[in-house]
């Protein structure tokens, strides 16, 4: 019971935080992100190094617990290979009741949840921020700048400022994206934190850019399937609209004589 | 069925009179796909179709997604998500649904505000208009209940206040509150109930469709003019109508092709831009969200609910009046529902004897003025509960009571009428040319 009650008070500390952002406070930059817009698709490479991101720093303390390990397999996403989403996997321990002990987990298992208490679970953290509906509450920016979570995450995570203050024992830190501009998360990247295989570049910026990514897909993780069967089922229903359109004008011709004339 | 002379159906096969003896279903089946339609019909007949169309498609991924959905306030949440990640076409599926009650709710709109510009529930279409309110009352009951099970924090937080205004209710609102939702608060036996409920009124909606249809095919449709059908002889209503089958099957097909096309692309493109970023966090009874949003197809009434606080004239004169038995909440309450029980009425309000706006040259500007007001109320009900949009509230909501109750009684006495066409042939023909007549060379 007690564990349910301090998880809850956790929470709200981290939801009053998502309210704010439904108000417009703090500031969002908008970042192109190639999987914007009705074609727009994940960079699977951008995927790859968000997971290392996510594994190398996120992952100390935050959880992705809706997502199962073998989707990093999937095509549309991360796209590893199954022998690399074992090995993976195994870098997780899960506890197992049949076993009734911890095991490596497997690509069946799901992530693991957030190992500190006070940090928010990431699965769906791309979806659950996009509130900034601007300018005006008119959601403008979210349709024509394709602006959503993935934008406040970036922001986050590039907006500390580096001011520290302490309240009641909890550093905060001064934070321009995040609602209340004090958060209690101290600043997680830095420039040439990481090494990616591809060579890309590890500045910070480009990190942020890359967890961000990695945590659109972890929210969102059908949506290159999603487009494509949009995108097909736009075509036929065009198809569909367009011979129906000459069946009911041949239809309707011969009661409609002057149309007919026109 | 309807009184429009038609051909009906003559079994010929042997098998066929048999069959037709005892159940003369293919003779039903005929007479309401035959039934002969005002040839004059614009688009904005089309959306009753639309409005088939939606029930089918909710009911259908309704079924399928209810087949991997928990209805347990602690397994909620994770099996829409094991939809949305696990089962095959899940997401889509999901994504459907999800965006197939916005489409209802755009439709029914555009169906309603239809039926009050053309005067479609006049007599003798009272009882559809009638079973179309009551359609919407369970379209609303049905897509706020479905609103609550994925238990984000917006479907328990939109349970717990719209639960809340049964409380409102003078005596007996706490019982029925705990009555409602199975115990104190919202919570498990709420998910459980509201997820039965989800299931079971589709199928009263279809039941009351049909009912819907019944009735105006009893009276044939309305049409732009509002002028009836000649129904003195066969030929005389053949001049007026063309039968549903092929014409208008085809054209409504067309129609609905389109809007699917719209629809279609918003679910495979923006799925989730409709609906409220919090509802992807789960639902946490001890934390409420800044502002609390009710699905935007609920946004006007919503408005209307809040228009009317504790410094309004109004209400505090009820309050007085009553001896405090009308609270503010209360008097929110009979005011949300009031708007649609104004518009329910409309057939007796509206005391005009012209049955289509076309013709109503001042009742034009007011019914245009109704729209822009439902779209500002809208709005309203998305903006925090403060000064300007609490005024604006009030001026717009008083806008919707007075056009009922004051605006389209007194037109109807006012109102110089323009001149109308004779016959439905008339006015088609204005359009579109006579069918016998010979082409010009």
């Amino acid at each position: 019971m007690f564990k349910k009650l301090a998880l809850s008070a956790v929470a709200a500390l981290a939801l009053s935080g998502a309210a704010f952002a439904a108000g417009g406070a703090g500031h969002v930059e908008d970042v192109d992100f190639s999987f914007e817009g009705p074609f727009g698709a994940f960079d699977q490479n951008q995927l790859q190094r968000g997971l290392q991101v996510f594994t190398e720093s996120c992952a100390a303390c935050h959880g992705l617990k809706y997502v199962p390990l073998r989707t990093l397999g999937d095509e549309g996403g991360p796209h590893f290979s199954d022998a690399e989403v074992r090995a993976y996997s195994a870098n997780f321990s899960v506890y197992d009741p049949e076993l009734d002990d911890d095991r490596d987990a497997r690509p069946t298992d799901h992530f693991p949840g957030s190992s500190l208490e006070n940090a928010p679970d990431l699965s769906l953290m791309a979806k659950k921020r996009a509130g900034f509906h601007g300018p005006y509450g008119s959601g403008m920016n979210q349709l024509f700048k394709g602006m959503g979570g993935p934008e406040y995450i970036y922001s986050i995570l590039t907006g500390y400022t580096g001011e520290e203050k302490e309240e009641n024992g909890t550093v905060f830190y001064e934070n321009k994206a995040f609602p209340g501009g004090w958060i209690a998360m101290a600043p997680p990247l830095y420039d040439e934190q990481f090494e990616f295989n591809d060579g890309h570049s590890n500045s910070m910026h480009h990190a942020a850019e890359d967890i961000s990514a990695f945590l659109m897909w972890t929210a969102e993780p059908k949506m290159m399937a999603r487009k494509q069967t949009g995108f097909m089922g736009a075509i036929m229903l065009a198809i569909l609209a367009s011979l129906l359109y000459l069946s009911n004008k041949r239809l309707w011709a011969p009661h409609k004589p002057r149309k007919d004339n026109a | 069925m309807s009184g429009i002379p038609h051909d009906h159906y003559e079994p010929t096969s042997n098998g066929a009179k048999w069959l037709h003896k005892r159940l003369p279903i293919v003779g039903l089946i005929y007479d309401t796909l035959m039934i002969p339609t005002p040839k004059n019909l614009n688009w904005w007949w089309i959306w009753g179709i639309v409005l088939a169309f939606c029930l089918a498609l909710q009911i259908v991924t309704g079924i399928i997604l209810a087949m991997h959905y928990t209805p347990h306030v602690d397994l909620a949440f994770a099996s829409v998500e094991h939809i949305m990640r696990n089962v095959n076409g899940g997401h889509f599926l999901r994504y459907l649904h999800m965006n197939g009650a916005s489409l209802f709710f755009f439709a029914v709109y555009i169906h309603i505000f239809r039926g009050l510009y053309y005067g479609s529930y006049k007599a003798p279409r009272e009882v559809t208009w009638i079973v179309g309110m009551l359609i919407f009352v369970l379209m609303m009951a049905t897509g706020f209940m479905g609103y609550v099970l994925p238990w984000g924090q917006m479907s328990f937080w939109g349970a717990t206040v719209i639960t809340g205004l049964f409380g409102a209710i003078p005596f007996v609102g706490e019982t029925l509150q705990t009555w409602l939702l199975g115990g104190p608060a919202v919570d498990n036996a709420t998910l459980n109930r509201f997820f039965s409920l989800h299931y079971l009124l589709p199928f009263v909606i279809a039941a009351l469709v049909m009912v819907h249809i019944w009735a105006f095919h009893t009276t044939g449709n309305n049409n732009p003019t509002g002028v009836p059908v000649r129904t003195d002889s066969k030929a005389e209503a053949e001049k007026d109508t063309l039968p549903f089958w092929p014409y208008f099957v085809i054209k409504d097909l067309f129609a609905l092709a389109i809007v699917l096309l719209v629809f279609w692309s918003i679910v495979g493109f923006m799925p989730n831009y409709l609906g409220h970023p919090d509802n992807y966090i789960e639902a946490n009874p001890l934390v409420t969200p800044a502002h609390i949003v009710p699905e935007w197809y609920f946004l006007p009434f919503y408005a209307i609910l809040r228009a009317f606080t504790s410094e309004v004239w109004i209400v505090i004169a009820a309050n007085w009046i009553t001896g405090g038995i009308i609270t503010a909440k209360f008097f929110g309450v009979l005011a949300m529902f009031g708007a649609i029980i104004v518009m329910a009425l409309v057939p007796w309000l509206d005391t005009s004897r012209v049955r289509s706006g076309r013709y109503r040259p001042m009742f034009k500007w007011w019914f245009w003025l109704l729209v822009v007001d439902f779209i500002i109320l809208m709005w309203l009900g998305a903006m925090p509960a403060e000064e300007p949009y609490a005024t604006w509230s009030l001026i717009a909501s008083t806008y919707w009571f007075a056009y009922f109750l004051v605006i389209l009684p007194v037109l109807g006495v006012v109102e110089k009428p323009l001149a109308m066409p004779n016959t439905i042939e008339e006015d088609f023909e204005a359009n579109y040319g006579a069918k016998n007549a010979t082409p010009a060379e």
